[in-house]
């Protein structure tokens, strides 16, 4: 049987970094969220945010070891599977690789430990500090690597050697690339939005159960408050990304458009189907002009179709077409969520309407949706390119066998479901438990490292 | 544009940094893989969560320095990195399998009981166990060499399966497991302590045999190292190199032997950096061994600047909250969990 390396090893880095995505997006969010709960109980003494902090504390805790196990295959693979682009791009991309690894990757680790075990072994002022810092690593850590994926859409202070290598001539547009700002704000956001939905989801959960309702109705308050505010303003980020898009991938915008002509005066297409066989799609619904308007400012502005393109350098259609309906379809219901908390609000039925929570309750899990559908979009609508317009994916693959990547694939697909259940499974039990009462010194979970310090160590 | 490759060698540099990380990542997850492949042979329950406890703030931290040897070997010598990783494609995805059942293990196990807790405890025995297997075996293919055309992998996909490989991986496992044993010895006491010291009593006769073993085989492995070793006037600058490890050998056999809880780690410590001073000694300059050179796979010098500028002021920022956490951490481990 002959098995093709380059798609294999396109599906495990796939598979591989969604699964991947899942948990940053959990963890940036978390410990912001973690460091503003901690400063609470600072502040205001009241033992319900500690509680909160320490039920939370576990859940993150659990996402995290998730995060760095699969992170860590992340930087491996790169070699293993992509050695063409390694080897290409390793001048240009390495330094921030190097970067992320050095400014946040050792801050989060060594801070963590604090974090989770240290709660009666540094001061309360050391252990709040230590939940900024890890905060701020995540936030570090998405600076870097978003800059790093951003140059591959975006390309820019480069030149290519006469080996056909990529050499830097200038960092600082290579790091802030043209898509790098907005790929950024946009994934953060995105990150603070997933948790926020998430948070809410479970705060709903326990109201809807009449069960730890102080905690509760934080959790869910302080979710609506980013719905409220954030979301309107994660549209108005996701809207200016596509602009930026439309000026540097104009392809890719139209896939997501699945625009095969080109336009003026296009159309938004907001139900149909893509068929790539017939260079058309099936339009059900759409809005006149509104693809024009939306990228061109102007409702008769011109937008390239596919067609522009030979069939070889065009990105798979359907998916970024999909994907794309589904990351602005769920962005338009936490939009809508926030909008009736803030009616709610006025009524101060906030905590009260059973179908609000049942609603919350089912949006639990929409950002990490809405958050892969969005990295479906832009790396499926980058291909057939690794470097957008430069290096072709089927370059960068590395000299290794089809049946091994099959291998690999395979045993991925079986250890991250395992671990991937039995991680949903741990922080269910945690979530049912629910934020336990303070309880004495010694029974918390920060005495769950070591005994209290000796001075020195005897030779006894 | 930074450039300070007219002042500084700076291949010569980053090869320093990435075998520095590479080394501390040796002794610090050792010592945590170690704890896992000794675990469950620990006489008790109680042992067992003494021995978690006592690496549960640090593994990660610990992990991370192999994040730095991997991205780091990416950053300064990506033609390197891109020929050694598809070449060593399967021990890599077994390590990093390995390295992902006993993470998950640290927050799982605390969680479950009955059952479970027991499948957590194997998960990171064996976790532990395949990915120290398969970095001894990747120290081997290594030291073996690597078959290279052009820009990339020129050999086939089992090319690191020898004889030797897999020695070095038996090697590896006994050396973790006596960094382990003394880490033991170190952060616990009473019954625990008694059965590390048992423990690193056997792991120290098996890693003085492996020790002999390589230093036997690897000059036969390559003239060059034969040569490197073997002839004068390198033979008497060398000298200290073994001597200096028969003397720790018997010192660290000594200091269990009197009990001692600190030094025995320190010396487990300087015996793999003996054994890596070897190491490096017969393989220079190569970093693709036999075939590419440092300066042959370095990356463009305006990169190595940047990314040694930032070393230069972050790493010791590193080292230095490293250091704080195990000071934050000291003392004696407790079985104690929620």
């Amino acid at each position: 049987m002959d098995l093709d390396p380059i798609l294999l090893s396109r599906i495990q880095f796939a598979f591989t970094i969604s699964f991947h995505i899942i948990f940053p997006a959990l963890t940036i969010g978390l410990s912001s969220w973690l460091a503003v709960v901690e400063g609470l109980w600072l502040i205001t003494g009241h033992a319900v945010y500690q509680e909160i902090y320490k039920l939370w504390v576990k859940i993150f805790a659990v996402t995290f070891a998730m995060g760095v196990v699969s992170g860590v295959v992340m930087s491996y693979q790169l070699g293993t599977n992509w050695s063409g682009f390694s080897d290409s791009i390793g001048s240009v991309l390495g330094p921030l690789f190097a970067f992320e690894v050095l400014t946040a990757f050792f801050l989060e680790a060594s801070f963590l430990g604090i974090m989770l075990f240290g709660w009666d072994k540094v001061t309360r002022g050391m252990h709040f500090a230590s939940t900024v810092i890890v905060a701020l690593g995540t936030l570090t850590s998405a600076f870097w690597i978003l800059a790093a994926n951003s140059w591959m859409h975006t390309p820019a202070g480069y030149e290519i050697s006469d080996t056909l290598l990529f050499q830097p001539t200038n960092w600082m547009e290579i790091i802030f690339n043209p898509s790098f700002p907005y790929r950024l704000l946009h994934m953060v956001i995105a990150a603070y939005l997933t948790t926020a939905f998430f948070v809410g989801g479970i705060g709903s959960w326990y109201l809807l159960k009449k069960r730890h309702l102080p905690h509760a109705r934080i959790m869910v308050g302080m979710a609506m408050l980013m719905a409220i505010f954030v979301t309107p303003l994660q549209v108005l980020i996701g809207d200016l990304h596509g602009v930026n898009t439309f000026a540097h991938q104009p392809a890719k915008v139209a896939a997501i458009e699945g625009l095969w002509e080109t336009t003026k005066g296009a159309p938004a297409i907001l139900l149909g189907w893509p068929e790539k066989a017939e260079e058309k799609t099936h339009s059900l619904l759409e809005i006149p002009h509104l693809a024009s308007l939306l990228l061109t400012h102007d409702p008769y502005g011109e937008v390239k179709g596919l067609k522009e393109w030979p069939p070889e350098d065009r990105p798979p259609v359907a998916i970024v077409f999909w994907s794309f309906r589904v990351m602005v379809g769920i962005g338009l219901l936490m939009l809508t969520t926030g909008f009736i908390a803030i009616y709610l609000y006025f009524r101060h039925q906030l905590f009260d309407k059973k179908w609000f929570q049942r609603l919350c309750l089912v949006m639990t899990p929409s950002g990490f949706i809405a958050v892969l559908a969005g990295w479906f979009v832009t790396e499926v609508g980058r291909q057939p390119y690794i470097v957008y317009g430069l290096m072709r994916t089927t370059q960068a693959v590395s000299p290794v066998m089809g049946q091994h990547v099959l291998l690999s694939l395979l045993a991925f697909v079986a250890v991250y479901t395992f671990i991937f259940g039995a991680g949903i499974y741990y922080i269910l039990t945690l979530i049912k438990k629910g934020p336990q009462p303070f309880l004495k010194q010694d029974e918390i979970y920060g005495s769950h490292g070591l005994n209290p310090p000796t001075l020195g160590y005897s030779n006894a | 544009m930074l450039d300070f490759s007219p002042l500084l060698n700076l291949p010569l540099i980053a090869g320093g940094v990435i075998a520095a990380a590479i080394f501390l990542y040796v002794l610090l997850d050792g010592f945590d893989l170690g704890v896992g492949l000794l675990f469950p042979f620990a006489p008790s329950e109680e042992c067992r969560n003494k021995m978690m406890n006592s690496i549960a703030p640090f593994w990660d931290g610990n992990e991370t320095w192999l994040v730095l040897g991997g991205g780091g070997l990416f950053a300064t010598f990506p033609l390197a990195y891109a020929i050694l990783l598809p070449a060593f494609y399967i021990p890599i995805i077994l390590m990093l399998l390995g390295l992902i059942f006993r993470g998950v293990a640290f927050e799982f196990r605390f969680k479950s009981k009955g059952k479970m807790h027991t499948l957590w405890d194997y998960s990171f025995h064996f976790g532990s166990l395949t990915a120290t297997f398969f970095q001894g075996v990747l120290l081997g293919a290594f030291v073996v060499g690597v078959s290279v055309k052009g820009r990339t992998f020129g050999g086939g996909p089992f090319d690191w399966l020898t004889a030797f490989s897999l020695m070095t991986g038996a090697a590896l496992t006994f050396g973790y497991a006596l960094l382990g044993a003394t880490w033991t010895i170190l952060k616990t006491n009473g019954k625990t302590q008694e059965w590390a010291r048992k423990a690193a009593l056997y792991s120290l006769l098996y890693v003085a045999l492996f020790m002999g073993l390589v230093s036997l085989w690897v000059p036969f492995l390559n003239d060059r190292i034969f040569i490197r070793w073997f002839t004068f006037p390198n033979l008497a600058y060398l000298s200290p190199i073994p001597l200096l490890t028969a003397i720790t050998f018997i010192s660290l056999y000594h200091s269990l032997l009197k009990k001692q809880e600190l030094k025995p780690f320190i010396l487990a410590i300087l015996l793999f950096t003996l054994g890596y001073l070897g190491l490096m000694v017969s393989l220079w300059p190569w970093i693709v061994p036999y075939e590419i050179s440092l300066w042959q796979a370095a990356a463009n010098p305006k990169s190595l600047s940047l990314i040694l500028l930032g070393v230069f002021f972050l790493l010791p920022v590193t080292l230095g909250y490293t250091v704080y956490s195990y000071y934050v951490f000291r003392g004696k481990s407790s079985h104690h969990y929620e």
